[in-house]
């Protein structure tokens, strides 16, 4: 196709337009890179140094990965391009921050080998590579990914939130204290029911506004890029000031999101359906999948309505997992199912042609 | 304040401070004058002078060839060197009059007398377009007489008058409507009187206030009133386009495949305006325009007038020359603009400008895979969705291009310009037009 392009001596012959957009894919990946370091940052502030030596792990195997496979098949390098960077920090974000260095460096060739190289490498792949690289995690060592979370201490934010509430049986605090919020929030009513205690001291530990606070700094448990809401957002706005991505699938996610667990903790009876609510999109990987993987470019539609549906359709798993499902947190799950739904949205969410009554 | 525009669109730096505000001056006469027969869109005129023959200045050269097409004229008097093909805009061997200046000038420097053509029929007006070979002047060069003619059974309401110049780099418009906006108002009275209509509407891009202001002080000053209205459009690529300009001003939309008489409205560009009222009112056939030469390389950008024929060597010439070597010269804007192989082609009607870029100005020939970002689909005036059809063509799958609708294309090029894999994706579709028609014909 190059040669319709003819380069006659001295002067450059090609169809019009001329000029470009400053913005090039080089630029748009390495924007992101800069959009995911205040939680990246914040991340080794908290979880202390193994959570950056596992980032360090996923980077390095991802961008050597590329560069072997390129080097292999004999094509182009791109490891120039940042994507398999921003492949190798997304990964480490969604693993427990004690998780084995080993366990991420095979995710991390997962992820950038089979997910997204073996498709064609950048642009051709189907699935997010990061959240793909997750679920083989999640499939071959589930022990690991769910068990490996940070132990804070007595000094705890959680910890002191669970010791304020009265009536707690040790074991119950055990089980309050040691798991993510989303964890607590699933599980511990019941297990504080098998124990004879009051089921609702999980709400009375979660919902205080110290823990709301905490859910948006990030000081909590979690996976290591998911815990700062308010980072993550400072980042997020720093994509959508600079139209890197748009708003309509973070909007359309979380509000899809907010509806359903609104409509459903007010239905259900529960005490304070806003709160658990809140709770909901401040805690687990909303924030972090919602603007900065569901807006993965390559693996989500192209039109502004199909974003929208891809949108509504990661909020709807997402609920339906967390509510409903075996696992506390569905963001992964529900973007990598809707990533399969793609090509069939890009079909059908045309826009409407400039003369014609329809799309 | 919110100013109308469409949907969809870009908004490249305008880069219009080189030549902008800058007062027309003319260009010297060139000594020798390449007129192609082809300057318009449709079939090329026919010669009607013989080597070694003597012409006037503005003396009828070419002959229209059939309905669309235009007559061409001298631009300097002189002697017919030779009629024979030359590289143009159009073709690489198009044919020219090659004319070498002698003689007196019969027009320039004196003040044409002016005819009372209020008093003459709207047939008689449009013959006086179709003699003075007027085209569009905006870069289409369709036969403005054709345009002005519309089938019988067409109902006409509004003239809409492209003043939006929405080319980054290109100032010529906004100084014809700064400069002569009685004569451009005069020409639409023209314009609205052969089209048997009342009403009339100028879309100019805000970002050119003193060209609105311009306007509408001669519009005010009309004894007795008429129905012109001036229009201050959103400054967006590509607000000057047919189709998004008649949308943008009326809230009409050009059903696909149509014409813009399909929602009773006929467009006309500000300098083809220009060109009709000379005609008109001054009898003075279309061999000499307005341009603007501008660009980082050229020493002296500005607004010029300038004999069509001229040779672009020679116009860049007189611009005092080019500080650094050309990457790219194109002839009109960055945007929609044609690229040249060469200096030696001449001047035609449908010339805007003459841009000249550098290495680091022009886009690269190099691109990447498509990333799926959205950005094509998000400003295609259209409602297309570029990436998909340029990935269909670039696997030779004509068959998944055509469901796409590569015919509503306007090849505005918003789609290449934001691509950040710089995919050209506007000249995709417009190889899979050529295929699609040529596989039609087969």
């Amino acid at each position: 196709m190059q040669d319709d392009n003819i380069k006659a001596p001295g002067l450059v012959l090609s169809n019009a337009p001329h000029i470009n957009a400053p913005q090039s894919l080089g630029s748009i990946m390495w924007l992101v890179v800069l959009a995911l370091t205040p939680a990246l940052a914040y991340s080794t502030f908290i979880f202390g140094l193994h959570a950056l030596l596992l980032i360090a792990v996923s980077v390095a195997v991802c961008v050597a990965s590329e560069a072997a496979y390129c080097l292999l098949i004999k094509k182009p390098l791109t490891i120039n391009d940042g994507s398999a960077v921003i492949t190798g920090i997304l990964l480490a974000f969604n693993v427990p921050p004690e998780a084995p260095l080993w366990m991420i460096g095979i995710g991390a060739a997962f992820a950038v080998i089979v997910a997204k190289q073996l498709f064609g490498g950048i642009g051709f792949n189907i699935f997010n590579p990061a959240l793909a690289g997750r679920a083989l995690l999640m499939a071959s060592w589930p022990v690991h990914m769910t068990t490996t979370w940070h132990s804070f201490g007595e000094s705890n934010v959680l910890s002191q939130a669970a010791s304020n509430v009265a009536g707690l049986p040790e074991q119950a605090y055990d089980i309050i204290t040691q798991a993510t919020p989303l964890g607590a929030f699933k599980e511990g009513p019941g297990l504080l029911a098998d124990l004879g205690a009051a089921p609702d001291a999980v709400y009375r530990t979660l919902f205080t506004p110290e823990m709301f606070k905490s859910y948006l700094v990030g000081n909590i448990g979690g996976c290591i890029g998911e815990t700062s809401a308010l980072l993550l957002l400072a980042g997020a706005l720093l994509l959508l000031f600079r139209r890197v991505i748009s708003w309509h699938i973070p909007f359309s996610y979380i509000g899809t999101v907010a509806a359903i667990m609104f409509s459903y903790y007010s239905l259900s009876g529960f005490g304070s359906p806003g709160q658990a609510t809140l709770f909901h999109l401040l805690t687990g990987g909303l924030m972090l999948g919602a603007f900065f993987m569901a807006t993965d470019m390559v693996t989500s539609p192209v039109t502004a309505r199909g974003m929208i549906i891809f949108g509504v359709g990661c909020g709807i798993l997402t609920c339906v997992i967390r509510l409903w499902g075996g696992y506390p947190e569905g963001v992964s799950y529900s973007i990598l199912l809707m990533n399969s739904t793609v090509p069939l949205i890009d079909r059908f969410a045309k826009p409407k042609v400039f003369g014609t009554k329809h799309a | 304040m919110a100013f109308s525009t469409f949907s969809g669109g870009i908004h490249p730096p305008e880069n219009k401070g080189p030549s902008e505000g800058k007062a027309f001056s003319n260009l010297s006469v060139p000594q020798l004058c390449y007129i192609p027969l082809q300057q318009h869109v449709g079939k090329p005129a026919k010669p009607i002078v013989e080597e070694g023959e003597t012409v006037r200045e503005g003396q009828l050269i070419g002959l229209a060839d059939g309905y669309i097409s235009a007559n061409v004229h001298a631009s300097v008097p002189g002697k017919v060197v030779k009629i024979a093909e030359h590289p143009t805009v159009y073709s690489k061997r198009g044919m020219c009059v090659l004319i070498e200046a002698q003689g007196a000038f019969s027009t320039s420097g004196k003040p044409l007398e002016s005819i009372k053509w209020e008093s003459m029929s709207g047939l008689e007006l449009l013959n006086r377009v179709a003699e003075a070979g007027v085209v569009g002047l905006g870069g289409a060069a369709f036969p403005t007489q054709v345009k002005l003619h519309p089938p019988r059974n067409r109902q006409i309401d509004t003239l809409i008058v492209n003043g939006s110049e929405c080319e980054p780099y290109l100032t010529v418009d906004d100084m014809l409507m700064r400069t002569f906006p009685g004569e451009i108002v005069e020409g639409i009275r023209i314009v609205m009187k052969i089209l048997g209509i009342s009403k009339a509407l100028i879309g100019v891009e805000k970002n050119k206030p003193h060209a609105i202001a311009s306007l509408k002080k001669k519009i005010a000053e009309l004894a007795p009133p008429e129905n012109i209205g001036v229009a201050a459009l959103k400054t967006k690529y590509p607000q000057g386009a047919e189709k998004q300009l008649i949308y943008s001003l009326t809230r009409r939309e050009v059903p696909s495949g149509g014409l813009p008489m399909d929602t009773a409205t006929v467009v006309q560009n500000v300098g083809t305006i220009f060109a009709v009222r000379e005609a008109v009112a001054l009898g003075k056939p279309l061999f000499e325009r307005y341009i603007t030469v501008t660009g980082p390389l050229v020493k002296n950008p500005g607004n010029y007038k300038v004999r069509l024929g001229s040779l672009i060597a020679d116009v860049i010439e007189e611009c005092g020359g080019l500080v650094a070597e050309p990457a790219k010269i194109i002839m009109g804007g960055p945007m929609c603009g044609v690229a040249l192989d060469g200096m030696d082609v001449p001047v035609v009607k449908g010339t805007s400008g003459i841009l000249v870029l550098g290495h680091a100005d022009v886009r690269p020939m190099d691109y990447l895979p498509c990333i799926r970002c959205g950005r094509c689909v998000a400003v295609c005036p259209a409602g297309l969705v570029p990436n998909e059809m340029a990935n269909a063509i670039e696997k030779g799958r004509l068959d998944l291009v055509e469901p796409s609708r590569p015919f509503d294309c306007i090849m505005c090029g918003s789609c290449s310009y934001v691509c950040p894999s710089r995919r050209p994706l506007s000249h995709f579709i417009k190889l899979a037009q050529e295929k699609l028609r040529r596989r039609q014909k087969e």
